[in-house]
């Protein structure tokens, strides 16, 4: 079996997000670039599932600018057996990534989509559910825990009320939450060898995937600021500024 | 004139207050508000859906299939009903989030997440960047527009309305590749943690599953909610569903009391919308003092069986 993994490349989540002061974007200027986390969750458990025999072979996924190429890279090094690099202008909307994803599925017939529950730059929690539909196979996201048997794949899900199990036929998607695995770490020898991985690349134009995003971003702000408020020094005060402010 | 249909969402015969959320939302955005419930047995949920102040019909589907919410089996049908409504709304709950981009795919409108407000009929305001910023997008008005409704940003409608049931059926196909298993609440007798006007969180700082039982007990005196971060979840001192954050809930109480938690980015985006935020934390340094509306450094096992006796 083939595992395609979707994996986005975003800005690290340790960055703090500027926004520029005439709100038309948020600085990424000369900002650290990383793997989306989630996808690097998606990437470590095609890998594990690889490594018992699960699955064959591992292909990571991307619709980015020409730079990600090192993106791919780190997949490559991470384990992936080798990478599909789309090569999209700009940014895309999740339904016009999921319509590409959909064109790379159709020729990669996979047994498994692996892909992260949400990418941390647009917080969409779209792609991998809007795949599915497109596709018509069935989706479990915000996987907790993963388990493959007999063309099924049984899938903790954390949800608001707590953990739900389904069971899936296979082909489909799954998405990750955080708790599924720990992403290893890459090393050395291993990115050497990524070089000579095979990465092949597809202008976005030869999907023929329609492009263009139907929703218009025209304005960029900073979150209402909370500012720090008062130290106490001990619980009588506490409970009495708890009290000044009614909540008591 | 806008017509939006609003997707209930339920449990165990009970409807989540995330619908009377949403249809505060489509309230703002003015027009005709519908609901439809999807069940196996909707009648009592449509009930409630009916008294939603502002609701001008509640459509019920039974079917044997919709038992539980699969989103794939669910989708097919909305997308269906959808036909003629200019506006589908979801809660930003695990429910909606997993459901909603399924209908947007099937509508083939790209969807908008996490509504927080409503400027017009098609612009409005939402996080990204872990809320660290906000953006103003505009939804094409020759589609439907598609979207989640940020819970934390609205305050539920309230009752009194009487809206008409209307048995609907929708022809549609559905799949039948995903089984559904066993759903494992959390039980908890405590406020619910996404509506508690207060919450007592705990972080990696309480150290361990027994050590919880403290936050349990000044939680209870205040009559809050428990809720936790990542990383004491991650650590097993808690149950997921507990998770405040990002990738958690994000809650607005009245009153929310952050106890050894350091207040990573992902964590304060759970909570930027709380009124007053009391942050205790041994290190004076934390960052979730820069949020705290009221910060006590100190040792959290001296300061929190003290705090509680206070009350
Ligand atoms: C993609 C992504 C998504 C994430 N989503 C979330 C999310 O949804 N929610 C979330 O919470 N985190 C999330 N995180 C994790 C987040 O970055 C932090 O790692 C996490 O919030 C830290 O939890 P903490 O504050 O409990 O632990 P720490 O950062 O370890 O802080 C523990 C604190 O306890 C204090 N302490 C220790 N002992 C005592 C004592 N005896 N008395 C008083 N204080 C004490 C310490 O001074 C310290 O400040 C996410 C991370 C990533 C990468
Ligand atoms: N441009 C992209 N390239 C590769 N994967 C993507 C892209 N956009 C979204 N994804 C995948 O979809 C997931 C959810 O993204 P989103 O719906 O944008 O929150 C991500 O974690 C990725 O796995």
């Amino acid at each position: 079996m083939k595992i395609l993994v979707a994996y986005k490349r975003v800005v690290d989540y340790n960055v703090r997000i500027q926004v520029k002061p005439d709100g038309s974007g948020v600085v990424t200027d000369g900002v650290k670039l990383s793997a989306n986390p989630f996808d690097d969750i998606a990437l470590e458990e095609a890998l594990r599932l690889r490594e018992k025999g699960v699955a064959s072979e591992v292909i990571v996924a991307t619709i980015a600018p020409a730079d990600a190429q090192p993106h791919l890279r780190n997949g490559l090094a991470m384990g992936a057996n080798r990478a599909i690099h789309v090569v999209s202008d700009g940014p895309i909307e999740p339904l016009t990534a999921a319509r590409a994803l959909l064109k790379l599925i159709e020729k990669e017939q996979p047994g498994l989509v692996l892909m992260g529950k949400q990418a941390i730059d647009d917080d969409a929690n779209q792609t991998g559910q809007m795949l599915a539909t497109l596709w018509g196979r069935p989706q479990a996201t915000f996987a907790g825990k993963v388990d493959i048997a007999d063309n099924r794949a049984t899938v903790i899900r954390e949800v608001d009320a707590g953990l739900e199990t389904l069971d899936v036929e296979l082909p489909a998607v799954i998405t990750t939450d955080l708790r599924l695995n720990e992403p290893r770490f890459i090393k050395l020898p291993d990115i050497m060898k990524a070089k000579s991985k095979p990465l092949e690349t597809v202008p976005f134009a030869d999907l023929g995937v329609e492009g263009g995003n139907q929703l218009k971003v025209s304005h960029y702000a900073p979150p209402p600021k909370r500012s720090r408020g008062v130290m106490v020094k001990d619980v009588p005060e506490l409970v009495s500024a708890l009290k000044s402010k009614g909540l008591l | 004139m806008s017509k939006i249909l609003i997707i209930a969402e339920h449990l165990d015969g009970k409807l989540n207050p995330s619908t009377a959320k949403c249809v505060s939302a489509a309230k703002a955005v003015g027009g005709d508000i519908h609901i439809a419930v999807l069940a196996a047995d909707p009648t009592a949920i449509a009930a409630e859906a009916a008294r939603i102040e502002g609701v001008g019909k509640v459509l019920a589907v039974a079917n044997a299939a919709n038992a539980h919410a699969i989103a794939q089996v669910l989708a097919p049908q909305i997308a269906k009903l959808a036909e003629g409504y200019s506006h589908v709304f979801g809660p930003s709950t695990t429910f909606g989030k997993d459901l909603m981009p399924c209908v947007a795919a099937l509508l083939g409108s790209a969807q908008v997440s996490d509504v927080m407000t409503v400027e017009s009929s098609h612009v409005f305001k939402r996080p990204i960047y872990a809320g660290n910023a906000i953006i103003t997008v505009e939804a094409p008005s020759d589609r439907p527009v598609v979207a989640t409704i940020r819970v934390a940003s609205w305050a539920a409608a309230g009752e009194g309305g009487s809206a008409a049931v209307e048995n609907a059926s929708v022809e549609a196909s559905l799949p039948t590749h995903t089984k559904f298993v066993e759903l494992k609440q959390g039980k908890s007798d405590r406020p619910d943690l996404q509506s508690a006007p207060r919450v007592v969180s705990g972080g990696r700082g309480v150290g361990s599953a027994e050590n919880f039982s403290i936050i349990f007990s000044l939680a209870d005196k205040l009559g809050a909610g428990v809720g936790a971060s990542r990383a004491a979840v991650d650590a097993g001192y808690v149950p997921n569903d507990m998770q405040v954050g990002q990738t958690g809930k994000i809650i607005a109480p009245e009153l929310y009391v952050a106890i050894g938690i350091s207040g990573a980015i992902q964590h304060l985006t759970g909570i930027k919308d709380a009124g007053t935020i009391v942050a205790i934390n041994k290190d004076a340094e934390a960052p979730i003092f820069e949020v705290a509306d009221i910060g006590l450094v100190g040792d959290l096992f001296q300061i929190v069986p003290e705090l509680e006796k206070a009350l």
